[in-house]
């Protein structure tokens, strides 16, 4: 047991509760629910792979390094802006966990508050279930908090995580909750990025009022020496819709955990993601779906495309309660191995109490078809093309699940620039 | 929504009466003294009169089995077994030293088998004159009951072909130098929690060796009773295919009605040389509990085989019926460059039950190939999950791997669960997993209904239907007994 303790609890851990116990009177919020996530965190320590939930994702490469307090560089802003990807209209900006007014453009009609400002902690959260979550908890400074009001429509909104590690290896924890009132509407995207080493580790509570509609592309575009772990809870009531996009491409390390529950007749939830990784990346992508009533759907196309030595892991469960009759479930994750040393390893789970329900999911694994590259090839397309073509080829059904025009445009070209960069080794098109 | 209704209406009239092999019967038992301890494997060891090897091997494993923490990941949650409430060994009293031909076998025994269909005179299923049997093939059989093997039929006829079949303690006793090369090496000692508590205590169990190039000239199969009291099964299973040899065995099983939970933790290991094939059936039908839950065996079960050889060939079929808490998981190491690995499931649950079970196809050589087709029934309060992992290792090129995991639920108290694993380590390796879950279709019962088959027959019909990819694969007479229990084990749950 003790060799246990001593394992988990590695210089980061050690260093967060030390952190925790100097800033503890002065963070905002209810003292008690931060003390019960440092409880937790101080008790069990990181999770290990020897958790259920963390099997095929070792932790190790954060648990052993020791993480700073963002000093927060108002000069790093501008080098981290033109990490963003060129998208008009609103956006709300952090940088190392922080709002910053100076460089956010405010929704017009929204009213938006922070963290900071509030102490607001939501109610979806499970930090004594999930300890990453239990970090953020502790340690959390800002966040944003939107409530769009009932049957308005708040358009397109930017919410970019900025973090540099380009001084000093820092953490930092931002805290966003975003809820939406009966039939109304909101596109978000989430970007992550920054520079250096750090570990970006954003927990997001999103509520979505009966008829409400939201729309959540996530970019995680965070350095390459980074370490990213978002977390996010969804809630919907009846008809309600939380349609997710979740693009990784970026981060040493990376885990995105998304639990979402239908908790309405008709609601729907979308959980479509596509990994691209090279290098030493590890990305894993978890999500469980819970559906909790009646006449409800759910979607997932989750797909992998590795290079190099990545490591990607998909873990989804669907659960369905005994009252979740005529539930529709269906998930798809696929992987792409590009190079003799990827490594994909994947977990649908279903998990069902209902007998009137349809759930199925499907996981297929492989390397490009010979044949098709054959085909393209016989036709005067260079060999580096024709992988191209059939990579994007693959891609395709996952990008086709973005309906937002304008989102489904930011996540191609993000595809884009990485192929131009690290993708490289990767038989990137000469395009 | 009769239908629903119905099947709501006849899940509550489910008893545990429709288990009619729940009956007991009355022998002098030889019982080893409640308790684990060092001298309890001292004892079973004399009495099997094994070699000093033997025992120090099971010491060892019990060593392990000490330091090892029972596992609680599984999905069935079960009240805690107190290993020291157990008789580890239970043998019928015998006459002299032990049966050497059918005549000596205490007729009473011989009466239990005769009720459970399990033909163990020789003369009489060669004669042709088991009721209703007139097709049927001679089929071997080792018949252990409680924690001893009983007989063995057609030893002989098959030595003749050069095929070796007896009980694992004859085995050691006759061939200890092959015992010795093969036991625990596809299942080592400490490889878990049940496999090392097997390996301190197991008392009896199948030795099968067929020699190079031999075809297996019968079905051989063993049949398994639990029959005394507070006492756990324990047997060991050992079945080795030479270069080229190829056998098809099959495994029965069944135990008395009690209140109490008995535990049953067998362990067997397969090695199949270069092109040789194996096929191993499960009907496993212990005593599944009432229909409150009470009673019923822990069937907790470590099942493995290695595919040592070039094109060997694996394959596991069950159809899993009893048990109160089912926990296993057959499966295949695909070593050899163009090995096969095969499994074959039907897990029904009723009542109380809880079944985990699926396989692992581990691909370490080349062109090795695995198919995975599981189905899984769950009625009543029961619940069943298909666990199962796919792993390509790095050198495992263009392997190639195909998963269906297909439930059934029938009723809306009960859960089915699907938690597959996999892993891929080498591009040119292919894997396909598909699951499904879903209910019988209203259309596909009003289709039958309106063809005049009754509700309990379309149900039966549809559920046959779903198992059928399975149910094909076992041989002949099995598939017959399977559909049967399939019936039984539904009874009442189906509208």
């Amino acid at each position: 047991m003790q060799a246990v303790t001593q394992q988990v609890a590695g210089e980061a851990l050690k260093g967060f509760l030390a952190r925790y116990d100097g800033l503890r009177a002065r963070l905002p919020g209810n003292a008690d629910v931060r003390d019960a996530a440092a409880a937790v965190l101080r008790e069990r320590g990181f999770p290990t792979p020897k958790d259920e939930p963390w099997h095929f994702t070792n932790l190790r490469p954060i648990t052993g390094l020791d993480f700073q307090e963002p000093i927060g560089d108002t000069q790093a802003g501008a080098d981290l802006l033109s990490l963003l990807p060129k998208v008009e209209g609103p956006r709300l900006i952090f940088i190392d966990g922080r709002y910053r007014a100076d460089l956010s453009v405010l929704p017009e009609g929204l009213e938006v508050r922070s963290f900071a400002g509030t102490g607001l902690f939501g109610a979806l959260t499970k930090p004594e279930r999930d300890r990453v979550v239990a970090l953020n908890t502790m340690l959390t400074e800002d966040g944003i908090i939107i409530d769009v009001p009932a049957g308005f429509d708040a358009g397109f909104l930017m919410l970019a995580q900025l973090t540099s590690g380009k001084h000093r290896r820092v953490a930092s924890h931002p805290r966003h909750r975003i809820s939406l009132g009966a039939d109304a509407r909101l596109v978000l995207l989430e970007v992550s990025a920054g520079i250096g080493e750090y570990l970006n580790n954003p927990v997001i509570e999103i509520a979505i009022a009966e008829g409400a509609h939201l729309t959540h592309g996530r970019l995680q575009q965070d350095a390459k020496d980074a370490f990213h772990l978002g977390t996010i809870y969804a809630d919907t009531a009846a008809n309600a819709v939380y349609d997710c996009f979740s693009l990784a491409l970026g981060a040493k390390l990376g885990r995105t955990e998304i639990h979402a529950r239908l908790g309405g007749e008709q609601a729907a939830v979308h959980l479509n993601a596509a990994q691209i990784m090279g290098g030493n990346q590890v990305s894993d992508f978890t999500t469980a779906i819970s559906h909790d009533a009646p006449n409800c759907p759910s979607r997932q196309t989750v797909k992998s495309v590795l290079t190099g030595k990545a490591r990607a892991v998909f873990q989804g469960r669907i659960e369905v309660a005994r009252i979740a009759q005529k539930t529709d479930g269906y998930q798809m994750n696929q992987a792409l191995l590009l190079s003799p040393d990827a490594e994909i390893n994947s977990k649908p789970e279903l998990e069902i109490y209902a007998d009137d329900v349809k759930c199925s999911h499907g996981a297929t694994v492989g390397a490009l078809d010979p044949e098709q590259l054959f085909y393209l090839r016989s036709r005067g397309i260079p060999a580096d093309q024709a992988r191209m073509i059939l990579v994007r080829a693959f891609l395709t059904d996952a990008f086709e699940a973005v309906a937002h025009e304008g989102l489904r445009d930011v996540f191609e070209h993000a595809v884009e620039e990485w192929w131009a960069t690290t993708g490289k080794d990767a038989e990137a098109p000469s395009a | 929504m009769p239908a629903v209704a119905e099947t709501l209406e006849t899940v509550r009239s489910v008893t545990g009466s429709t288990y009619k092999w729940g009956f007991e019967t009355d022998l002098e038992m030889d019982l080893a003294p409640k308790g684990l301890n060092e001298d309890t494997i001292r004892l079973i060891s004399d009495r099997k009169g094994e070699p000093e090897w033997l025992l120090a091997w099971r010491l060892k494993a019990f060593a392990m089995w000490q330091k090892m923490e029972e596992p609680h990941w599984a999905k069935p949650g079960y009240p805690v077994i107190d290993y020291q409430d157990i008789h580890y060994y239970a043998a019928p009293k015998k006459k002299g030293s032990g049966p050497k031909s059918l005549d000596e076998v205490d007729p009473e025994l011989l009466r239990t088998y005769e009720k459970l269909g399990i033909p163990l005179k020789e003369q009489a299923i060669l004669a042709g004159v088991e009721p209703g049997d007139e097709e049927r093939l001679p089929m071997a059989v080792d018949a252990v009951f409680d924690s001893v093997s009983v007989a063995t039929t057609f030893r002989s006829t098959l030595a003749k072909a050069g095929v070796i079949f007896c009980s694992i303690s004859d085995a050691v006793r006759e061939y200890p130098e092959l015992v010795r090369q093969y036991l625990g090496s596809v299942v080592p000692a400490g490889d878990n929690f049940f496999a090392a508590l097997n390996s301190a205590v197991f008392t009896d169990g199948s030795f099968v060796f067929i020699p190079k190039g031999v075809k297996c000239p019968m079905e051989l199969s063993t049949y398994f009773r639990i029959n005394a009291k507070n006492t756990g099964q324990f047997e060991r299973t050992l079945i080795i295919a030479e270069d080229g040899a190829s056998v098809s065995y099959l495994e029965g099983c069944t135990a008395p009605m009690r209140d109490e939970n008995q535990l049953h933790a067998a362990v067997v290991e397969l090695v199949a040389m270069d092109d040789a094939k194996i096929k191993y059936s499960t009907v496993q039908n212990w005593y599944p509990g009432d229909s409150e839950g009470r009673g019923g065996i822990y069937n907790f079960v470590t099942k493995r085989g290695a595919c040592r050889g070039a094109r060997s060939r694996i394959s596991w079929t069950q159809v899993e019926t009893g048990s109160a808490i089912t926990w296993k998981y057959p499966s295949c190491i695909l070593i050899g460059d163009g090995s096969v690995g095969e499994f074959y499931s039907v897990a029904v649950t009723n009542n109380h039950q809880m079944a985990d079970t699926g396989t692992k196809m581990i691909h370490i050589g080349r062109n090795t190939n695995s198919t995975i087709i599981a189905k899984t029934i769950s009625a009543g309060h029961s619940d069943s999950t298909y666990r199962g992992l796919v792993r390509m290792m790095p050198k495992a090129q263009n392997a190639r791997n195909f998963t269906q995991c297909d439930s059934l639920l029938i009723g809306d108290q009960c859960g089915a669960h699907t938690v597959p694993y996999i892993e891929s380590r080498n591009p040119s390796a292919k894997i396909e997993h598909e699951a499904t879950t879903s209910k019988i279709a209203e259309d596909q019962l009003f289709y039958c209904r309106s063809r005049g088959l009754s509700q309990e027959d379309a149900v039966g019909l549809i559920v046959n239907g779903f198992c059928k990819d399975v149910l094909k694969e076992l041989p002949m007479e099995f598939a017959v007994e399977a559909q049967k229990l399939l019936a039984i084990s539904l009874e009442g749950s189906v509208g």
